[in-house]
C-alpha cells in the first residue's frame, strides 16, 4: 500500500465517521464523542508505552487531572481555549515528575510505581473535598463556546471534539516522524546502546511521560465538558488498565493502534450496553466472557496487536 | 606527541576478583590497537571502565589531554568516543537505515531543534553511503531485528562509525560472523580508518584478523598486560604462547 492510498483510506474513514455521526441518534453521538475523548488519552499512552517503551499504569490519573483542572477552571469562567493549555501544561509537568521513577526502574516495577501514582491521585480527588467536591464531584461544567459559536449541542460538541482529535493526532504524527520519534524508539529498543550513541535517555524518558500525560490531560478537558459532571470514579486505576489494554490490543508502537484498540476496548462494550437489537442484547450478557477469551487469543497469536497482522503475513513471505 | 588516549594503571575489582589489575597503555591519533587474551582476562571490563559503563576502582583515563575517568557514556559520546558491545546491540524494530540515522542524529543541533528538523535529521545521504559501504542496500528498509546475526553485526559496527567518532572501541567484532564477512569487515575498518581518521581499539580472538588489522597488539591475562608490541612479536612471545595461544 503506498502513501497516497493510505491517505485516501484515512480521509475516507474520517468522512464516514462524520457522516455517520450526523445521522446517528443522540446517545450514539455521545458515545462517539466519548470514543474521541478516550482516544486522545490512548494516543498519548501509545507514545509513552508503545514508542518510548516506558510502561505506564497511570494514564487515567492524567486524564483525571486534566478533567478536574478543566472543571474548576471552566466553572470559574476561564475560556476553553485557555483551559486547554493550562490542563495540558499541568499534566506535562506532573508527567515529567512521574518520569523520574522510570529513570531508576523498568517494566513491571515501573508499572507498579505508576499505578501507585494513580491511586494517590484518586485519593486526592476523593478526599480533598474543598477542591474536588470529593465523591459528590463537580457538576454543571459548561461546554465551550468559541468566537460566539456555542458547541453546547451533542452534534456540535462531537464535531468540535472530532476536529480537536484530528489536530492532536496530526501533531503526534508529526512529532513521531521527527528525529524525536527515532530517539524514542532507540530508547525503547536498547537504552544502553542509545546512550553510547549520544541519546540523552534521561531527557527522552521524561519527555515520553510528559507528552503522553499532556495528551491525557487534553482528553480530560473534553471529557469534563462532555459529561458535564465529574467524580473520581472514571479516573480509578482500572481505567489506566483499560487504556493500556486498548493500546496493546490495537498494536502498541503503531500509530493507528489506539484507534482500533479503543474501539474494541472502550467503544464496543458501551455500544453493546446501550443496544436495543435483540441478538446484541444477548451479547451484552456474554460480552465480558467473549472479550476475555478474545484478548487471551489475541495475545497468543498476535502479541503485537491487531495491526501487526500485516507483518505476520509479510514475515511468512520473507521466510519462504 | 601527546597520546590521544592514555590509560593509566586502571583497576577494577569485583569483590575478590581483580577483573582489571593495573592496565596502562596509550593509543595515538589514527592508530589501531588490538587487544587479545583468553576469556575472562578482563578485556571487556577494561573497555567498560574506559567508556563509563562502569566506574574503575582506581586509575585514570585521559582523552586528548582531558581526564575522562568515570564520565558517563553520554558525556563520552559527546567527546567523540564510540563503541560496540560484545553482544549484538541494535535497535531491533527500527529499519537498518533508521538504526544508522539514530546512531548520529543526536550529535546534530539541540534537543529542541531536532523536533523541528527534517525526519532524517539531514543524515539520509550519509546513512545511504554507510549502507553502501557495508553492502546492506538490499535490506536497508527491513527491521534490523529481522536480519541474520552476521548482518546485524555489520549494522552494529556501522552504527559506531556513523557520527565519525575520533576513538572507537570494538569488542569482538568478528564473533559469530562467517569467514567471508570477516574479510569484508577488515576491509571496511581499514577504509573507515583512512576516511574518518579515527583511532580504534579492537578486542578480538581471531588472530588472523588482528595480525592483518592492528600494527600494535596488547595481550591481557588475568587482568594484567602480559605483552605488548607488533603482532608478530606478541604472537611469538613465550609467556603469551603459554597463557593464551599455546593450546
Ligand atoms: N559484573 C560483574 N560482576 C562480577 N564479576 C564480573 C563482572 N563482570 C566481569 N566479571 C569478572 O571479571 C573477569 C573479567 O571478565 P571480562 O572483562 O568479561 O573478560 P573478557 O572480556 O576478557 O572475556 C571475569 O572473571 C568475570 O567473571
Ligand atoms: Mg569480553
Amino acid at each position: 500500500m503506498n502513501a497516497q492510498m493510505k491517505t485516501g483510506i484515512l480521509v475516507a474513514s474520517l468522512v464516514v465517521v462524520a457522516v455517520v455521526a450526523s445521522f446517528a441518534k443522540r446517545s450514539d453521538v455521545y458515545l462517539l464523542t466519548l470514543y474521541c475523548v478516550y482516544l486522545m488519552a490512548t494516543f498519548g499512552l501509545n507514545l509513552t508505552v508503545g514508542y518510548a517503551g516506558q510502561m505506564s499504569l497511570g494514564q487515567a490519573a492524567f486524564f483525571g487531572i486534566g478533567a478536574y483542572v478543566a472543571a474548576i477552571a471552566l466553572k470559574a469562567g476561564v475560556p476553553f481555549l485557555l483551559v486547554l493549555p493550562i490542563s495540558a501544561i499541568a499534566c506535562f509537568v506532573v508527567g515529567l515528575a512521574l518520569g523520574f521513577p522510570a529513570l531508576r526502574v523498568q517494566h513491571h516495577y515501573l508499572a507498579f510505581a505508576t499505578l501507585g501514582f494513580n491511586v494517590l491521585v484518586y485519593l486526592v480527588m476523593r478526599n480533598e473535598e474543598k477542591l474536588t467536591g470529593g465523591t459528590f464531584g463537580i457538576s454543571g461544567i459548561p461546554r465551550p463556546s468559541l468566537f460566539g459559536v456555542s458547541f453546547d449541542g451533542p452534534l456540535a460538541f462531537f464535531f468540535f471534539t472530532f476536529v480537536s482529535l484530528i489536530i492532536l493526532a496530526f501533531f503526534l504524527w508529526w512529532l513521531l516522524r521527527s528525529p524525536w520519534g527515532r530517539a524514542f524508539a532507540a530508547l525503547r529498543d536498547n537504552p544502553i546502546r542509545a546512550e553510547s550513541l549520544g541519546v540523552n535517555i534521561t531527557a527522552y524518558t521524561l519527555l515520553a511521560f510528559a507528552i503522553g500525560a499532556a495528551c491525557a490531560g487534553i482528553g480530560g478537558v473534553y471529557y469534563a465538558s462532555l459529561v458535564e459532571f465529574i467524580e473520581p470514579g472514571p479516573f480509578h486505576f482500572s481505567t489506566s488498565l483499560t487504556m493500556l489494554l486498548a493500546v496493546i490490543v490495537g498494536g502498541s508502537g503503531r500509530f493507528f493502534g489506539p484507534v482500533i484498540g479503543t474501539i474494541i476496548i472502550i467503544l464496543l462494550p458501551e455500544l453493546l450496553r446501550s443496544t436495543n437489537v435483540s441478538w446484541l442484547k444477548f451479547m451484552q450478557t456474554w460480552y465480558l466472557a467473549v472479550f476475555g477469551v478474545a484478548v487471551v487469543a489475541l495475545m497468543i497469536w498476535l502479541p503485537g496487536g491487531i495491526l501487526s497482522i500485516g507483518d505476520r503475513f509479510k514475515s511468512k513471505e520473507v521466510a519462504k | 606527541m601527546t597520546p590521544f588516549l592514555e590509560v593509566k594503571d586502571v583497576r577494577k575489582a569485583y569483590g575478590a576478583i581483580k577483573a582489571v589489575d593495573g592496565v596502562s597503555f596509550d593509543v595515538g591519533p589514527g592508530e589501531i590497537v588490538g587487544v587479545i587474551g583468553p576469556n575472562g582476562s578482563g578485556k571487556t571490563t577494561l573497555f567498560n571502565s574506559i567508556l563509563g559503563q562502569i566506574a574503575p576502582t582506581s586509575g585514570h583515563v585521559e582523552f586528548c589531554g582531558e581526564d575522562i575517568t568515570g564520565m558517563s557514556p553520554l558525556e563520552l559520546s559527546r567527546r567523540g568516543v564510540g563503541r560496540t558491545f560484545q553482544t549484538l546491540q541494535v535497535f531491533v524494530k527500527l529499519s537498518v537505515r533508521d538504526n544508522l540515522i539514530a546512531a548520529a542524529q543526536e550529535f546534530k543541533g539541540t534537543l529542541g531543534g531536532r523536533l523541528f528538523a527534517k525526519p532524517d535529521a539531514g543524515l539520509g545521504d550519509h546513512a545511504d553511503q554507510m549502507i553502501e559501504l557495508f553492502r546492506l542496500k538490499h535490506v536497508a528498509h527491513l527491521p534490523a531485528g529481522s536480519l541474520s546475526y552476521g548482518q546485524q553485526k555489520l549494522i552494529d559496527i556501522a552504527m559506531a562509525f556513523m557520527a565519525a567518532p575520533r576513538l572507537v572501541l570494538l569488542d569482538e567484532p568478528c564473533a559469530g560472523v562467517n569467514p567471508s564477512l570477516v574479510d569484508q569487515l577488515h576491509d571496511r575498518l581499514v577504509e573507515l580508518n583512512k576516511t574518518q581518521g579515527g583511532s580504534f581499539v579492537v578486542i578480538e580472538h581471531n588472530m588472523d584478523f588482528i595480525m592483518k588489522l592492528c600494527p600494535h597488539v596488547i595481550c591481557m591475562v588475568e587482568g594484567k598486560v602480559l605483552a605488548e608490541g607488533p603482532p608478530a612479536q606478541v604472537q611469538g612471545n613465550r609467556a603469551v604462547l603459554e597463557a593464551y595461544l599455546g593450546n
